[in-house]
């Protein structure tokens, strides 16, 4: 199935590949891996595919493509083939992951309470203040534990040995974390004996990992185990699935809006024997949702009244509202000045050098440039609304370059990095697939990460984007230990 | 357990107890659509089997001339009649994801492999040969379904949601039947004999899974009297009202006992129940065999609205 000398040419452009040495011996945690690849036939390997795909189709593993009418509900490709990273890397990722996630949340407190951050001239008031996503009403308040993102997958890519960039902090509803574990399932289900001779770190502790982290920041005032409850919009949000597994998984309740109400200083949910008390909310709907008396008023999926209790210290919010200001496109590019700031440290993990639209000269770079960036959306998300200029015609530059003068401080744009590169299955045999990775992070007594997370793949040849909703699929993520 | 939570377990076994007799009612029709009838070809019989699915007048609403095949296209793939196999599956599919931390592994795949199944069909490649297997098919999902249900799931309220949901939409569904078809068990009507009847009285069995069953208990020809005390009072048959009520009264006496509930739904549940123990079929002729099964219908619609009252459906 594999073949060494086409493998290392099914690369379109120079690039790190995670597999293979520049001259075809495999790199140290691949070495089992790529053995076994010699010895699979196209058949074998078709028959598991298929056989991946039934499972994943049965158990309802889909997810609803925004914008596609003929089928609301579709897999999301996954390719058979491990990503494997080695113990010392992922103890590397792991330190620079805590600090990160330590120093947004530190960062979060301050712009919701004195702004140190600004007064001391670090980062421009305008990009806090005047920004969408900075939400007023939470000034002054003091979350459990003073944490506000609890749940946060931290988009990372590789270029090299040791070249890792944070892509993206997502501090909001961030999803996929079904996907890793339901990998994991599937793949021990398949490939019994590539366990046996690996010693993959196991994941499957994270919803109990999550329960906990959640009960660490129930209300001061809660006494006995605090109640969980998962809230989702309903089954038509494309992370349904998600919700109803991490709910199930927690054996807690999912919940949604209608099922709830406030009432005598409290949050219940309905339930057959009356009403029960709820003390931590895992809400994944979006800020502007959660409660149509504070936010906004036609919202059917929120509650009313939440927000208030939250701010009552009633209830806890995880994700607490307006974490969307630290994971912001035009904050990201500050994200190593807030690490400096708030632990005194120099960041582990690098950023992605970011040129900001609305500055005058990086925006006239920019638009000199756009034939070698990736242009994106400060609020878009989801691969949608951007530009990869490598890959783009001369009529897209030239139709963006008019979206970038007309609304400026609606884009950055970063260098187009060339991605590492991983074994998938493909047509003609293994090729080299460009992957990112999104591991799962929690925050609350302590901060925990489990070792491996959601490995995106592009699984058009030469492609970059990883998006499910742009034809990307997933792997199962292998963190082996020592 | 949440209201909505108990809500949506009770209709999800209501749409597949419901598929599953639309299924069966659709291939009897079937059947005797291909039966030659020299007192008016098949028209009728579409009509009454329109009418013991309890959709004739939406049926009619549609304006569209009554013939097998659209006759059957409406029963099985509307996409807009509630009751059509399509919707039942796909609305039992719904329910049961909305509430899937509540089901089984087993009966969530039972679920929803066969409303991906059902989706993929054509209706328009569907020929009659193909039909009669595709509702097969059905019936048999619904009874791995149900078998899943009663082999993996936890006994306690969550089950009892489901067996209510079931039995009461079995107990309707039996009930419309015999409604639709009352006259021809009436003790007056042997008296007419002849093949007409015979033809008739095969048809209300079939349209109930009981033909050799009836056969078995009774080892004599059909009767008409014999055929109506099968369906109501008999409680060895699984689809009579009796046996229905057997099931529903102990499930709500179960959830009221777990929750400290029930105080509306279990009196009129255990009097429905005691009264179909007692139901004597004389006493159910004298009053009127119509009557008597346009109230059970309205008794049993009364159970279920009581119960989503008491466990907060809404």
């Amino acid at each position: 199935m594999l073949k060494k000398q086409a493998y290392s040419t099914g690369n379109a452009t120079v690039c790190f590949d995670e597999m293979l040495n520049e001259d075809h011996t495999p790199r140290a945690p691949y070495r089992t891996l790529f053995d076994w690849l010699l010895r699979q036939t196209p058949s074998g390997i078709r028959a598991k595919q298929a056989e991946a795909d039934a499972i994943f189709r049965r158990l309802g593993i889909t997810f609803a493509v925004y914008g596609s009418a003929e089928s609301n509900e579709r897999l999301i490709p996954f390719d058979l083939i491990p990503r494997v990273i080695a113990a010392a890397e992922w103890r590397f990722l792991e330190r620079g992951i805590e600090q990160r996630v330590r120093a947004l949340n530190a960062f979060l407190h301050d712009i919701y309470h004195r702004q140190e951050i600004v007064r001391a001239g670090r980062i421009p008031s305008d990009l806090v203040n005047g920004n969408d996503a900075f939400l007023p009403q939470m000034m002054g308040f003091d979350p459990p534990r003073g944490v506000y993102s609890h749940i946060i997958g931290t988009d990372i890519v590789r270029t090299s040995e040791d070249g890792f960039f944070v892509l993206e902090d997502n501090l909001r509803t961030p999803s996929g974390v079904s996907y890793m574990l339901e990998n994991r399932e599937t793949m021990m289900h398949l490939f019994p004996e590539m366990f046996a001779a690996h010693r993959v770190a196991p994941v499957e502790r994270y919803p109990e990992l999550l329960r906990q982290t959640l009960q660490s920041v129930a209300p001061a005032g809660c006494d006995g185990d605090p109640t969980v409850a998962v809230l989702t919009p309903g089954i038509y949000n494309s992370a349904y699935f998600e919700h109803a597994f991490l709910a199930d998984q927690m054996g807690v309740e999912l919940v949604q809006g209608a099922d709830l109400e406030v009432a005598d200083g409290a949050l219940w949910m309905r339930t057959i024997r009356g009403r029960a008390r709820v003390d931590v909310l895992y809400r994944r709907i979006d800020d502007a949702f959660i409660d149509p008396l504070n936010f906004r008023p036609d919202s059917m999926l929120g509650v009313p009244g939440l927000f208030d209790l939250y701010r009552a210290g009633r209830v806890t919010l995880a994700n607490a509202p307006g974490t969307g200001i630290a994971d912001d496109k035009a904050v990201y590019a500050y994200v190593p000045d807030i690490v400096e700031f708030y632990t005194g440290e120099k960041p582990i993990l690098k950023n992605v050098a970011t040129f900001r639209c609305s500055n005058p000269e990086e925006r006239a770079h920019v638009l000199t440039h756009l034939e070698e960036l990736v242009v994106k959306e400060v609020h878009g998300s989801g691969g949608y609304g951007m530009l990869i200029g490598p890959r783009s015609t001369r009529q897209q530059r030239i139709d963006f370059a008019a979206r970038i003068r007309a609304n400026p401080s609606n884009y950055i744009a970063q260098p187009t990095l060339a991605l590492s590169t991983c074994p998938a299955f493909a047509a003609g045999g293994v090729g080299p697939r460009h992957v990112d990775l999104r591991p799962f992070v929690l925050v609350g007594d302590r901060v925990r990460v489990v070792p491996g997370g959601l490995t995106r793949v592009a699984l058009k040849r030469g492609s970059l984007v990883v998006n499910s909703s742009q034809g990307g699929g997933t792997k199962d993520t292998w963190v082996l230990e020592d | 357990m949440l209201g909505r939570t108990a809500s949506s377990l009770f209709w999800m076994t209501r749409y597949m107890e419901r598929a599953e007799n639309i299924a069966r009612l659709t291939q009897v029709g079937h059947r005797i659509s291909m039966t030659p009838d020299s007192t008016g070809g098949y028209r009728e019989d579409w009509k009454s089997t329109l009418a013991s699915a309890g959709c004739l007048d939406a049926f009619a609403a549609r304006g569209t001339t009554l013939s097998a095949a659209e006759a059957q296209r409406f029963l099985v793939f509307d996409r807009d009649h509630p009751s059509s196999i399509r919707a039942c599956l796909e609305a039992a599919r719904n329910n049961g994801r909305s509430v899937r931390t509540a089901l089984t592994r087993e009966m969530w795949e039972a679920l929803n492999s066969t409303w991906i199944a059902f989706a993929a069909i054509d209706p328009a490649g569907v020929g009659p040969g193909a039909m009669a297997e595709l509702l097969d098919w059905v019936r048999q999902r619904s009874g791995q379904f149900r078998g899943a249900m009663l082999g993996s799931l936890l006994r306690d309220e969550g089950f009892h949601f489901c067996q209510l949901g079931t039995f009461i939409e079995r107990a309707d569904n039996t009930a419309r039947i015999l409604e639709v078809k009352y006259n021809v068990l009436l003790p007056a009507y042997e008296a007419m004999g002849g093949e007409r009847d015979l033809h008739q009285w095969d048809t209300i069995l079939r349209s109930l899974s009981a033909v050799s069953a009836y056969r078995y208990f009774y080892r004599d020809r059909i009767r008409p009297r014999t055929l109506a005390e099968f369906l109501m009072l008999r409680p060895e048959m699984p689809r009579s009202l009796r046996f229905c009520c057997d099931f529903i009264a102990p499930s709500l006496a179960s959830l009221a006992t777990m929750t400290g509930g029930g105080t509306q739904s279990l009196p009129v549940g255990e009097a429905l129940a005691s009264d179909m123990r007692v139901a004597d079929l004389d006493d159910i002729l004298r009053g009127g065999l119509r009557e008597y099964l346009g109230e059970f219908l309205n008794r049993n619609a009364a159970v279920a609205q009581a119960t989503a009252a008491d466990y907060h459906f809404d």
